[in-house]
């Protein structure tokens, strides 16, 4: 295609160049289909539903909104960086243990907004974490398992101090 | 049964609650859903659809796209080799339009090329030239025949009329309603996503699908693609969520072609605006009772009238229809009734099946309708509906006998006996949070009111009239490892989670495979109608029974033992009647046994023309019961809390089902207060999550619940299907809860604020 481009995008720790890209491009759609990192999900393509949440310079960004010839200079964190396959942290065991996963296509958005809360605020009330995380639709739970999986991490976490 | 042995207990058996074997891949983000996979060389696909609700086309003129450099394909209804349309039921939804168009989003063409982009560019650069048409959009008009046919088929899907007993009877107390449902969208979040390989020279293909029912689509790909079935091999692409949307086909017979017609894997996945037009939605109803009662009450006559607009193709419009009127009575006695119901086709977006399948509808009404009784009586809402409880061996309207476990009453008590909220209005904290319009900060807590309703609802369970409903599956063992075979489509509901559940139960064994969920196994029917638990649960238990028994013979001959005095006691086998104990993994070390067990539910009978018959395999309850804050002012509404008590039989797996509960509550607060697609003369207002509106975080209210288990003896494991009752009755509670607050007669669903505010 005409609009052609070649960046550097910095991903999970690891520089990642990208040749020969369609400038149009997201940063959901380069990170899925560039880098082959599908763990961030598409659902909505307009910011709404949390399900490719990525963490950029720390901060909780979809990344459907995000061009990716624009995100050149920013560490970005993806599910993929959060743990290694089959070492899962804190956060996703108890996603598992706690019932907090059905189909699973919001989980990952949700498991870096858990993260972020739990990094900010380590001991958030029900009404913080209703708060935090409403921004992360799930159409199969009715979120109630996914509260009380956030919740025991952050009872975990403070027994553990 | 005590499972102690030497070396301690099975975990994950039934009734336990253990990890999801798919789960941690779905939290490390390393799960492949449909929309993930990929090939070598693959190319994408994209489906070019109509503007316009219903149009004659006159002229589709694609070669300005070939034009564009990354074109691979372009496909139209002249490249279909095979049957030109599908459909569940009535095969009448064309593959692609060709002379007409009849919704707004109507697929009318496919390409195929090198990235997304191109695909967009050249959907735009082909031309199809329109004669607009005035849509059929009122399907009042389709009944009274006001308007000519839209469809060579007719604009009538359905008539059902049901009659019995004494139409002449006229009740000392008379009430009436006429409700109204909005269409209603299943938003799952993974969108519709498929990749398809095709065979060497065109022969077959191979597609990777997020579906509800592998071998039902397959039959209708194989079809419209003129291949014998076994030339169509379908695998189960990780599925992000269904409720009934992906029961129809959408994109599969167009992904399929594509890969054919260039030789090379493509891939197809909806935008959210597609995913909007281009799955069949939950009925809009328009639905008129009148119940007679006595002055204390009692239900003695019920006419209703029904009307359920399945837009532009008929799906599964016919068999919703059935469930709305053949639940007319809900989950109350009742022995004289007229219902007519009609499934009309208009120029609106396809509807079909979402979750509670044309139960939520009837259930909305007969909720209104009770508690209109109530008050007229002179009765709570409580005591009405346990006044006219149903209760095994009570008939149905239709003639049909509840031979279920049928506890209506228990339902309701044990939901009335659920704790009431103890917070105030916006809760103990003061945060804005907990009042109706959160953190716009509108509400003023002295102008609230709390209101509390209730709803309680029958629903079948499996399919009905006479469809022999079927699954299979495959289980081998072989030293001391089960491997699992089926083709049950896992959507989110956790049937991975609960066969090993059921094969680490009846065979004493840890360790539980699975192998593919795919098209080589013979069919598991569709994950919906809250069937899968019995029929590929009860699939699952069979196969497992039938190798037990195999290695029951092998051991008993080897020990000589009767192999009837054998047991499974925790990870042993042991003689019931003597000490001989031998583990599992010890006897069938370096053996292997096979069995394939096909389940089938007991038969059902279509509907004569007055509506009677035995025409549903079972039956399930539940009872709701709303708190909710309400602005009146400014008609918003936050619902507080949500109890239930479910009929549940067993609860095999506790933790998914409380999942269900919690989950389908969602969805009947999001159709009672948020969720409507919204259509103006066949147009879609809002096909984007930014305008259509789901329960988030915020918007979800504590739910207390309480499974009521009287193990039923009709289900193979005793247990229920638990999807669907969540969601049916939750909307009139809230509905309900509303009304108590405000004092108004709220009709229709969703709620606007408009509704609760403006006179």
């Amino acid at each position: 295609m005409a609009e052609s481009q070649h960046y550097v995008l910095h991903v999970n720790g690891m520089p990642h160049e990208v040749g020969d890209a369609w400038v149009g491009e997201s940063l959901l759609y380069v990170l899925r289909e560039r880098l082959g990192l599908t763990g961030s999900k598409g659902a909505c393509e307009q910011g709404e539903c949390g399900s490719c949440s990525v963490l950029i310079d720390g901060e909780l960004i979809c990344s459907c909104l995000v061009l990716a010839a624009s995100a050149t200079d920013q560490e970005i964190v993806t599910i993929e960086g959060i743990a290694p396959v089959g070492s899962p942290t804190d956060v996703q065991d108890a996603f598992v243990e706690f019932g907090a996963v059905q189909c699973g296509f919001c989980t990952p958005g949700l498991i870096m907004a858990a993260h972020a809360l739990l990094e900010r605020t380590p001991q958030p009330s029900e009404t913080e974490i209703r708060e935090e995380l409403s921004g992360n639709i799930c159409r199969c739970t009715g979120y109630g398992r996914i509260i009380e999986a956030v919740q025991r991490v952050a009872v975990s976490r403070t027994d553990q101090r | 049964m005590s499972t102690a042995t030497r070396e301690g207990v099975v975990r994950g058996r039934l009734g336990d609650s253990p990890p999801r074997p798919d789960g941690v891949a779905k939290v490390q983000g390393s799960f492949a859903f449909s929309g993930d996979l990929s090939a070598d060389g693959f190319l994408w696909g994209a489906t070019l659809r109509s503007p316009h609700p219903y149009a004659r086309i006159v002229r589709i003129d694609v070669t300005p796209a070939w034009r564009i450099d990354g074109v691979a394909a372009i496909v139209t209804a002249e490249d279909v080799p095979g049957k030109l349309t599908y459909g569940l039921i009535s095969s009448d939804q064309p593959v692609f339009a060709s002379d007409v168009v009849r919704y707004v989003g109507e697929p009318i063409a496919a390409v195929a090329a090198d990235h997304p982009e191109t695909c967009r560019r050249a959907l735009a650069a082909i031309v199809v030239e329109y004669e607009v048409l005035a849509p059929l959009t009122d399907p009042e008009r389709a009944i009274d025949g006001s308007h000519p046919p839209i469809h060579a088929l007719g604009n009538l899907i359905r008539h059902q009329r049901i009659v019995t007993g004494d139409q002449s009877l006229v009740g000392e107390v008379v009430v009436e309603g006429t409700y109204e449902l909005g269409m209603q969208d299943q938003a799952f979040l993974g969108l519709e996503a498929a990749l398809a390989l095709p065979d060497p020279g065109g022969a077959g293909v191979e597609l990777f699908v997020a579906t509800q029912w592998l071998h039902e689509d397959r039959t209708q790909i194989a079809a419209c693609l003129d291949l014998a079935p076994d030339k169509v091999r379908l695998t189960l692409g990780g599925v992000g969520g269904a409720f009934g949307a992906r029961e129809d086909i959408s994109l599969q017979v167009h992904t399929c072609l594509l890969a054919l017609r260039t030789g090379r894997p493509v891939r197809l996945a909806y935008s959210r605006e597609e995913s909007f037009l281009g799955h069949v939605h939950r009925h809009p109803a328009r639905i008129w009772m009148r119940h007679h009662a006595t002055e204390q009450g009692v239900i003695q006559r019920i006419e209703a009238r029904m009307v359920f607009d399945g837009g532009a193709y008929a799906s599964t419009s016919s068999a919703v229809l059935i469930n709305a009127v053949t639940h007319a009575q809900g989950p109350y006695k009742c022995v004289n009734a007229i219902v007519d119901g009609y499934a009309v086709r208009t120029n609106n977006l396809p509807c079909g099946a979402m979750r509670g399948f044309g139960v939520v509808q009837a259930c909305f009404a007969h909720e209104g309708q009770m508690d209109k009784l109530a008050a007229t009586c002179g009765l709570d809402p409580v005591e009405i509906r346990l006044l006219n409880a149903m209760e095994t061996g009570d008939a149905l309207i239709t003639g049909q006998v509840i031979e279920n476990v049928a506890p209506v009453a228990e339902c309701i008590r044990r939901t009335a006996a659920l704790p009431l909220p103890t917070e105030p209005v916006g809760g103990r904290d003061g945060n804005p949070l907990h009042l109706p319009g959160g953190a716009g900060l509108t509400a003023d807590v002295s102008h609230i009111r709390r209101g509390i309703g209730w709803g309680v609802a029958i629903k079948n369970l499996m399919y009905s009239e006479g469809f022999d409903d079927f699954s299979t599956a495959r289980c081998r063992l072989a030293d001391g490892v089960a491997s699992l075979k089926f083709a049950t489509s896992e959507v989110g509901q956790g049937f991975v989670v609960l066969a090993p559940q059921i094969a680490r139960s009846v065979l004493g064994v840890d360790d539980v495979l699975l192998e593919p969920i795919d098209t080589t196994i013979g069919s598991a029917g569709s994950t919906s109608a809250s069937r899968q638990t019995w029929m590929s649960g009860g699939a699952i238990d069979g196969a497992c029974r039938l190798v037990r028994e195999r290695m029951f013979e092998h051991v008993g001959a080897r020990n000589d033992i009767d192999p009837v005095r054998l047991a499974i006691d925790g990870r042993d086998i042991v003689d019931t009647m003597g000490s001989f104990r031998v583990s599992v993994v010890e006897a069938t070390a370096g053996l292997a046994f096979e069995e394939t067990f096909e389940h089938h539910h007991r038969p059902t009978e279509e509907l004569d023309e007055n509506g009677q018959g035995n025409c549903h395999t079972a039956f399930v309850f539940v009872a709701h019961r709303a708190v909710v804050d309400v602005d009146p002012e400014l008609g918003l509404v936050k619902v507080v809390q949500i109890a239930t008590a479910q009929d549940v039989g067993v609860a095999l797996n506790p933790m998914s089902v409380m999942g269900q509960i919690e989950g389908g509550i969602a969805q009947g607060l999001g159709l009672a207060v948020m969720e409507e697609i919204v259509l103006t003369d066949g147009l879609v207002r809002n096909a984007s999550f930014t305008d259509y509106l789901l329960p988030t975080m915020l918007d979800m209210p504590t739910v207390v619940a309480t499974m009521i288990e009287i193990p039923d003896p009709m289900a193979p494991l005793g247990a229920k299907g638990v999807g669907e009752p969540p969601c049916i009755s939750s909307t009139p509670a809230i509905v309900a809860a509303i009304r108590d607050a405000i004092g108004r007669d709220l009709s229709r669903v969703p709620v606007r604020p408009a509704d609760i505010c403006l006179p």
